[in-house]
């Protein structure tokens, strides 16, 4: 099955993010191997060289770590993770409060209604 | 109109001095390539010849040794194909094409356009733009009126149809043929056919290989072209409308054997109307009208720029 992707920004951005979920959530976890760049693209139905520019830019961010023989690898940083997955929930809740906002609530109705949400 | 054709004559007229010039500029690359392909002569003969000694059992050193030599020379055309790469796979040179009795209309209006290695490109524009024109022109099926198409810095020729796999607009095959005749067809035409990988493929998508291909419905006579070009091992694929009449599933297994299949050295050349289907795969994108190049970029270019899908973008530039 292909993966999702929406139409308004660029394809390895959004390889980039899902690939990126994967590693928060565990599914590709600290110090692991990852699939091949190929293995990848053809899971998710996507030209080789954009997955390779995923992985070129999540290398820049240091969550994978290119080895010479064994091919790459989830870092071992589990700093880094936490803070990449801490980062994720940031944007999260930015937006839900940006939609909550646009439908008229004031932060502290948010915060009663989430509350009340929470006890149930 | 006509004020544009004037001008397209004159120019034609001063590139065509400047043919001249980069035909002889080109010539003594055809020489090596000439050179390469007697090569390459050489190397079947001497196949020919271990063929032979086989016979006598006696001469067995005899056959080692012509194996020997057999590889020495398969390097050499090794080493003078990696001079090849250096020069683009294809390379379009102010290409103009006008049919007879079209009037002054040019069907392909001086292109200019450099491809290299390693890219899945889409060639896209609305019907009549002149895609097919030009695809039939890269290969040899149509002369250009002006200008020059270079395939590894050759001119289209045998040596360049050895390395394109084409896919045609339409069916060529011979409907009396079993998907089975067909597969032995192609391996006995291009040395660059694997059987193992078509028979794989028919596998997959559940075509009988003892069919005849008269009694194959429509999409599935197009999956078993497709699935003879896309065997082959070679440096070009140009694929005209290759999904057209395939169902979506079938689309998808398609689109994943062109990327799982594609070797990292090879480009391919995509025309297509489903833009949307094959957004994901494509590196970089043509897009023509009337004739002309209106715009070679990548993929991600246009959706960081615009901020929208190649689909979009082309539905918003081409609005009727």
């Amino acid at each position: 099955m292909a993966w999702q992707m929406s139409s308004d920004r660029p394809i390895y951005t959004q390889l980039y993010d899902k690939i990126l979920i994967r590693i928060v959530c565990g599914i590709y976890k600290a110090g692991n191997r990852l699939p091949s760049v190929r293995e990848l693209a053809a899971e998710a139905n996507v030209n080789p060289n954009t997955m390779q520019r995923a992985f070129t830019e999540l290398e820049h961010s240091g969550l994978i770590v290119t080895q010479r023989n064994s091919g790459r690898i989830v870092t071992e940083d589990r700093f880094k993770i936490e803070d990449a997955r801490h980062q994720l929930a940031l944007t999260q809740i930015n937006t839900f409060f940006a939609n909550m906002r646009e439908l008229g609530y004031n932060d502290q109705e948010i915060m009663e209604l989430i509350e009340r949400i929470v006890q149930e | 109109m006509n004020e544009n054709n004037s001008i397209a004559y004159t120019q034609s007229n001063d590139t065509q001095s400047e043919n001249i010039l980069n035909t002889s500029v080109y010539s003594s690359e055809n020489t090596v390539n000439e050179q390469n392909i007697q090569t390459q002569n050489n190397l079947v003969k001497s196949e020919e010849n271990v063929l032979n000694i086989p016979i006598n059992l006696q001469k067995n050193l005899v056959q080692d040794e012509s194996l020997q030599s057999d590889n020495t020379q398969q390097d050499s055309v090794y080493i003078q194909n990696t001079y090849a790469v250096n020069t683009p796979l294809l390379q379009l040179n102010d290409l103009c094409k006008r049919y007879p009795g079209m009037g002054n209309y040019m069907s392909v209006f001086h292109m200019n356009l450099t491809i290299l290695r390693g890219r899945i490109i889409g060639l896209l524009g609305p019907n009549g733009c002149g895609k097919t024109t030009l695809i039939k022109m890269i290969n040899g099926l149509l002369a250009p009126t002006c200008g020059t198409v270079l395939i590894n810095g050759m001119e289209p020729c045998p040596a360049t149809k050895k390395v394109i796999s084409y896919l045609p607009e339409r069916t060529y095959l011979d409907n009396g043929m079993k998907v089975s005749q067909m597969v032995e067809y192609f391996a006995d035409f291009y040395e660059d056919f694997s059987t193992e990988k078509a028979y794989s493929m028919l596998g997959v998508l559940g075509i009988s290989s003892d069919a005849r291909l008269k009694t194959l419905s429509k999409g599935t006579k197009e999956k078993v072209q497709l699935i003879l070009v896309m065997s082959r091992q070679a440096d070009l694929y140009i694929l005209d409308e290759p999904i057209a009449g395939v169902d979506p599933a079938a689309r998808d297994y398609i689109l994943r054997t062109i990327i799982t299949n594609y070797n990292p050295g090879s480009t391919i050349i995509l025309s297509t109307h489903l833009i949307s289907d094959i957004e994901n795969i494509l590196d970089d994108v043509i897009f023509m009208k009337n004739g002309s190049l209106m715009l070679y970029t990548s993929v991600d270019s246009i959706r960081s720029q615009m901020g929208k899908s190649v689909d979009t973008y082309f539905r918003e530039v081409y609005a009727c």
